[in-house]
């Protein structure tokens, strides 16, 4: 396999597997490494890549796996994460302010969930996958899947409305 | 009418028993600009999902690895190596040949001939010993004259 064939080969989940990276990690840099570590690991097992007959549900479970290592190694050695996301958000209109502000909002809530919630309402509600994809990715069954997946959504849908009605009641 | 099915699909939603078309179907209708006013605060979240997939990956993948440097450097290695064994054992081989035509150098069928031939070899050797011991001759003088100058010195 060539560089070539790999890069077709990755091309249309390379941007799925740093959106998970980001949902984990935050902060871009952490997960631009993070995907360029996954696809250069993926890249050195070249060989064997042909003999994996889903090999976007291979990297997106590696994703997953080394973003939680690096969750735990560095709660283990008591450092957060650092991010430097500040977006050049330009107040052209009001409402663009508004709709970004809870944009974000949406973005906080779920920065606040359980990892394993997150990653579920990444993979489902933003990459749409399907059940029998997601279960291959996270190893759970699909039913465990759905339960874990309507509880985030909730949670998610709780924040909004406290959020929304914040003020009015 | 929609705000109805929306709300049943939204439902179905939070049980986590939709498709993924019904999924879309959500996302469609609260990007859209009619969203029923008691809908309303389930717009972001819809509208962050879609907003969420754009974001992509800019980076170059490196691809040229150390390993890979690695593994090439091994392979020149384990060629350069084979070359000198190879050459090694050729040119040995070719010293070799010389050597073994030599003993090739055939023999004689008739028995007298061969003992000529001998004799006449033999002959040869022994006339160049000798030529040799003839021209060591001399150090016998030597000796004569180192056991007289003991001797004399024995006397003294």
């Amino acid at each position: 396999m060539n560089q070539i064939v790999f890069l077709q080969l990755v091309n249309p989940f390379k941007d799925k597997v740093f959106r998970l990276a980001k949902r984990l990690l935050v902060s871009t840099e952490e997960a631009e490494d993070a995907s360029q570590e996954i696809l250069v690991k993926l890249w050195s097992k070249k060989e064997t890549l042909d003999t994996y007959n889903n090999v976007e549900a291979l990297a997106m479970t590696m994703t997953k796996n080394y973003c939680l290592d690096q969750l735990k190694s560095k709660r283990a050695s008591n450092l957060t994460l650092v991010h430097s996301n500040y977006t050049d958000r330009e107040p052209r209109l009001d409402q663009k302010v508004e709709d970004n502000n809870s944009l974000e909002w949406v973005e906080k809530i779920m920065s606040q969930l359980p990892e394993q919630q997150q990653i579920l309402i990444q993979l489902r509600d933003i990459e749409q996958y399907e059940f029998d994809e997601i279960a291959k990715i996270v190893n759970m069954n699909e039913t465990a899947i759905r339960v874990a997946l309507s509880r985030a959504r909730k949670k998610i849908r709780e924040s909004m409305l406290n959020t929304h009605q914040y003020g009015i009641r | 009418m929609e705000s109805d099915r929306i709300e049943i699909i939204l439902e179905k939603y939070f049980q986590g028993e939709t498709t993924i078309a019904e999924e879309n179907e959500l996302k469609s209708y609260f990007s859209s600009s009619n969203v029923a006013q008691h809908l309303e605060q389930y717009k972001p979240v819809f509208g962050y999902f879609s907003q969420a997939k754009e974001h992509r990956l800019t980076q170059e993948i490196p691809l040229q690895t150390k390993k890979r440097n690695v593994a090439w450097l091994s392979i020149a290695a384990s060629a350069a190596l084979l070359l000198g064994i190879g050459s090694y054992f050729y040119f040995n081989n070719t010293n070799k040949t010389p050597v073994v035509a030599q003993s090739d150098l055939g023999t004689y069928d008739n028995p007298e001939e061969a003992l000529a031939a001998t004799q006449k070899a033999l002959a040869m050797v022994s006339h160049n010993v000798n030529t040799g011991i003839e021209s060591v001759q001399y150090i016998k003088e030597y000796q004569q004259s180192k056991n007289l100058i003991f001797k004399q010195n024995k006397i003294q």
